[in-house]
C-alpha cells in the first residue's frame, strides 16, 4: 500500500513537473514562431535600413554611379555642420515642433471639451472637426496653397477688416508660420477624437462630488479633469511630438523648402539630397543627426512624462 | 487528424512564417531578364499623362511592328512625375526596357552611369538632326529626339505698338536697356498687373532650363565647359553677379511677379500680364486667344547675344537590353523623317530635321511658325553635357529661388559654386 502510494506520489510528481516543462517548451517554441513574421519585417524594413544609413553616413556612396562608394570618415558631417541649410533646417524643425506642440494640444483639448457635451447634433461637429484628418495631407496642403495665395481667400477675408495680408508663403517672415497654422488645423481632429476618449473615461461620480463640494468650473476641470487625463496627455504629447518631426508633405508641396530656406526641413533637407542630387552617403549622415535628434527628444519626452508616482 | 491547440497553433505560426518567403519567392519567381527576350522589346515612355505624344510614338511602334515581323515592340508608359524614379529603380535591379526615353540633359549622366548604350551606326541619319536634340557623351551619340522647343518672349503686337516699343526680331533682338526701359514703359501705364510673367511659379527643370540662359546671355555659366572641373568664375564671376542682381531687380522693380499664378500663359491671355516668358508649347494657346495680333519674340541680349536652352525628350536604348540589334533596328527604323514630323506636329513641337519641318504646318519657308526654328537654331544652348548636371540644376534652382527672394548674390553663387565643385570632385570629375 505504502510503496504503492509512493510510487503513484512520485508518478504524480513526475507528471506534475513534466507538464508544466513540456508545456512551456512547446509554448517557446510557438511564440518564437508567432514572433517570426514581425521580427523578419521589423528586420528587414526597420533594423537593416537603419544600419545601412549608419554605415553609407561615412561613405561617398551615390544613387547612381558606376564608382563603388568608398569611406570617407567623417567628411559627410564635417560638411554637413558647414552647411548653412542644415542648420537653417533644424532650427525650422524645432520651431516648427515646439510651436506646434502646445498649440494643437490645446486646441484639440478645446474642440474636445466643446464637443463632449450631451447635445443634440454633437455628432455632427465631432465629424466635421474630424474631416480634415481623413482628408490626404498632400489635397490639404493644396488647398491651403490657394487660400494663402496673395489674393486668395485669407487675404479677401482679412481685407474686409481692413487688414492688408502678407504674401503668406512667399515671406520668409510668415511662409513657417503659414504652415505650422495649416498643420495644426489638418490634425487637430484626430487629437480631438484622443482626448475625448480620455475625457469619457473620467467617472462621472468625480464630477458629482465636486458639485456637492460646491466646485466652480475652472476647479473642476483643474482638479478633475486634467489629472484625469494624465495617461491621454502623455499619448498625446508624445504623438505630436514625432509627426512634427516627420514635418514633410505640407513643405515638400506647398514651398519646396523656400523662400530663402524658411521652411527647410531635415526630412526634406534629407529627401532631397539624397534623390535629387543623388547623394546617397551625404542623405545618411543627414538621416542620422535627424535619428539622433529624434532619440534625444524621445529620451528626453519619457524623462518628463515618467510616472512619478512610482519614482516616489 | 485532429487538431490539438497546440498544433494549431504550430500550423497558424508557420504559415505566418511562410508569408513573407513566399512572397519573396514570387517576386523571384515573377522577375523575367530585361525586356528583349523573344523578339519582344519593352519601350518605356514618359507620356502616360501626355495622350497626344503617346498616342504619335504609338502609332510609329504599330508602324514598325507590321513593318518585319522579327521584333515586336511593346510600350509602357508612366506619368512624367515618377518616370525618372522607376528608370533609376530599374537601373538598380537590371531590370531596364529595351528602349526608353530620357531628359536631355540627364543623358551624360545616365550614359556615364552605364544605363545607356551608344547609338551605333546611326551617323549619318543623326546628322542632319538639330544638334540640340542628340545626346551627346564621351564622343559618342546616345540619343536622338524628333523636336525641340524654343523659348520665346510672347506678346502682342498692339501693345507694343501702344507703348511705342520697337518690335525685336532675330538679327536685331532687344538690348538689355532696351528691354528694362520697355518693361518700365509698361509698368508706369499702370495697365497690367505684371509688364512681364516669368513663369517662376513652375518647378523642376524649368528653373535651369528657362534662368540660365538669362545667365549665359550676360556671359555666366553654370559651369567652366572646358574639362567642366569648376563653376568657378563662371557661376560666381562678375558677369554672373551682374546677372543675379538684374534678375532680383525685376522683382524689386515690380517687373516680374515674385511668384506667377498656377498658369502663367492664361494670365497672359486675361490680360494681366503684358508679356510672358515661356516655350513655344504656349503658341496653340494664345494663338487662339489674340491670332495674328500674337509676337514671339526672341529673348533679349543680355550682353552676349540671346540665348534659349535647348534639349528636350530623346529616345535612348539601355546596356542590359538583352537584343541590342533589335533596339537599334527599331531605332534606325524610328528617326525616318516622316516621324519626326509626326511627332513635332502631334506635339506642336519643333521639328528635328529639315526635311521633317518642311512637312510640318507652319516650319515650312515662310511659315508662322519657321521663327522657331530659327531660334532654335541660333540661341540655343544646351545645358552643361556632364554626368554632374542633375546637381547642378538642383544647385541652380534653388540658388536662382533665392536670389529672386532676395538673397546676397554674391554669397548665394559662391555658396553654389562651392557645393558644385565639390561634387565634381567626389565624382572624379567623371573621368
Amino acid at each position: 500500500m505504502s510503496t504503492i502510494t509512493a510510487a503513484e506520489n512520485a508518478s504524480a510528481t513526475t507528471l506534475r513537473e513534466r507538464k508544466p516543462a513540456k508545456g512551456s517548451r512547446s509554448s517557446t517554441t510557438t511564440a518564437l514562431l508567432m514572433l517570426l513574421p514581425a521580427a523578419v519585417l521589423l528586420i528587414t524594413f526597420l533594423l537593416i535600413p537603419i544600419g545601412l544609413t549608419f554605415g553609407l553616413a561615412f561613405t561617398n556612396a551615390r544613387l547612381i554611379s558606376p564608382r563603388p562608394a568608398e569611406f570617407i570618415g567623417t567628411d559627410n558631417f564635417v560638411r554637413l555642420f558647414q552647411d548653412e541649410t542644415f542648420w537653417k533646417s533644424l532650427r525650422n524643425t524645432i520651431v516648427f515642433a515646439v510651436v506646434i506642440v502646445p498649440l494643437q494640444s490645446a486646441c484639440a483639448l478645446g474642440l474636445a471639451l466643446l464637443v463632449n457635451v450631451k447635445m443634440r447634433g454633437v455628432n455632427f461637429f465631432r465629424t466635421v472637426y474630424f474631416l480634415p484628418v481623413v482628408t490626404s495631407m498632400v489635397v490639404v496642403s493644396m488647398l491651403w496653397l490657394f487660400m494663402y495665395q496673395k489674393n486668395g481667400l485669407i487675404n479677401e477675408v482679412l481685407l474686409k477688416f481692413g487688414i492688408v495680408g502678407p504674401d503668406w508663403l512667399g515671406d520668409p517672415k510668415t511662409a513657417l508660420l503659414a504652415i505650422i497654422l495649416m498643420s495644426a488645423w489638418q490634425a487637430m481632429g484626430f487629437h480631438m477624437v484622443i482626448w475625448l476618449s480620455g475625457l469619457q473615461t473620467i467617472p462621472a461620480d468625480l464630477y458629482e462630488a465636486a458639485d456637492l463640494d460646491g466646485a466652480d468650473r475652472w476647479q473642476k476641470f483643474r482638479y478633475v479633469t486634467w489629472p484625469g487625463l494624465r495617461a491621454t496627455r502623455t499619448f498625446i504629447l508624445i504623438t505630436i511630438t514625432i509627426s512634427a518631426f516627420a514635418l514633410f508633405t505640407q513643405v515638400n508641396i506647398m514651398t519646396q523648402g523656400g523662400p530663402l530656406d524658411s521652411t527647410s526641413t531635415l526630412v526634406l533637407m534629407a529627401v532631397r539630397t539624397g534623390f535629387q542630387q543623388q547623394q546617397t552617403g551625404y542623405a545618411s549622415a543627414i538621416s542620422l543627426a535627424f535619428f539622433v535628434l529624434v532619440l534625444a527628444v524621445t529620451l528626453l519626452n519619457r524623462y518628463v512624462t515618467r510616472d512619478k508616482d512610482v519614482v516616489r | 487528424m485532429k487538431l490539438t491547440p497546440t498544433t494549431k497553433r504550430v500550423a497558424v505560426g508557420l504559415l505566418a512564417a511562410a508569408l513573407p518567403l513566399s512572397m519573396a519567392a514570387c517576386t523571384k519567381g515573377g522577375s523575367s531578364s530585361s525586356g528583349g527576350a523573344g523578339g519582344e522589346l519593352t519601350m518605356w515612355t514618359h507620356n502616360a499623362g501626355n495622350k497626344a505624344e503617346l498616342a504619335a510614338i504609338t502609332a510609329i511602334v504599330n508602324d514598325y511592328n507590321k513593318s518585319q515581323s522579327k521584333y515586336k515592340v511593346k510600350i509602357q508608359a508612366f506619368p512624367q512625375d515618377s518616370y525618372n524614379q522607376s528608370v533609376v529603380a530599374a537601373a538598380a535591379s537590371k531590370k531596364l526596357p529595351c528602349i526608353l526615353d530620357i531628359d536631355g540633359p540627364n543623358v551624360p549622366n545616365w550614359a556615364w552611369a552605364g544605363y545607356l548604350a551608344p547609338l551605333d551606326g546611326l551617323d549619318a541619319t543623326l546628322s542632319k538632326y538639330l544638334p540640340t536634340v542628340l545626346g551627346k557623351w564621351d564622343n559618342k551619340t546616345y540619343s536622338y529626339g524628333y523636336y525641340d522647343v524654343a523659348l520665346v518672349m510672347v506678346t502682342r503686337k498692339t501693345i507694343l505698338d501702344k507703348y511705342g516699343i520697337r518690335v525685336p526680331t532675330t538679327d536685331s533682338p532687344w538690348t538689355k536697356d532696351e528691354f528694362n526701359a520697355a518693361l518700365k514703359k509698361i509698368k508706369a501705364s499702370g495697365d497690367f498687373q505684371n509688364p512681364l510673367d516669368i513663369a517662376t511659379s513652375f518647378t523642376g527643370e524649368w528653373w535651369p532650363y528657362a534662368y540660365s540662359p538669362m545667365l549665359q546671355s550676360f556671359g555666366g555659366d553654370l559651369i567652366n565647359r572646358d574639362g567642366y572641373k569648376t563653376a568657378e568664375g563662371s557661376l560666381n564671376g562678375p558677369k554672373a553677379v551682374e546677372w543675379a542682381t538684374w534678375f532680383r531687380s525685376l522683382v524689386t522693380d515690380g517687373l516680374v511677379p515674385l511668384k506667377s499664378g498656377a498658369d502663367p500663359a492664361k494670365d497672359f491671355i486675361n490680360g494681366k500680364s503684358a508679356m510672358l516668358y515661356n516655350g513655344t508649347w504656349t503658341a496653340v494657346d494664345t494663338r487662339k486667344a489674340f491670332g495674328k495680333d500674337t509676337l514671339f519674340l526672341p529673348p533679349p541680349d543680355l550682353g552676349t547675344g540671346p540665348k534659349i536652352g535647348g534639349g528636350s525628350w530623346q529616345w535612348g536604348i539601355s546596356q542590359n537590353c538583352s537584343d541590342q540589334a533589335g533596339a537599334l533596328d527599331y531605332m534606325k527604323f524610328a528617326a525616318q523623317d516622316k516621324y519626326v514630323a509626326s511627332v513635332a506636329r502631334d506635339t506642336n513641337n519643333i521639328p528635328a530635321t529639315d526635311a521633317a519641318a518642311a512637312q510640318v504646318k507652319g516650319y515650312e519657308k515662310g511659315g508662322e511658325n519657321e521663327v522657331f526654328l530659327d531660334y532654335a537654331k541660333k540661341f540655343a544652348v544646351l545645358r552643361p553635357v556632364t554626368p554632374g548636371y542633375p546637381f547642378i540644376a538642383t544647385e541652380f534652382t534653388k540658388t536662382a529661388q533665392d536670389i529672386l527672394n532676395g538673397a546676397d548674390p554674391k554669397q548665394a553663387l559662391d555658396q553654389a559654386v562651392k557645393n558644385i565643385d565639390a561634387n565634381q570632385k567626389s565624382n572624379g570629375y567623371f573621368q
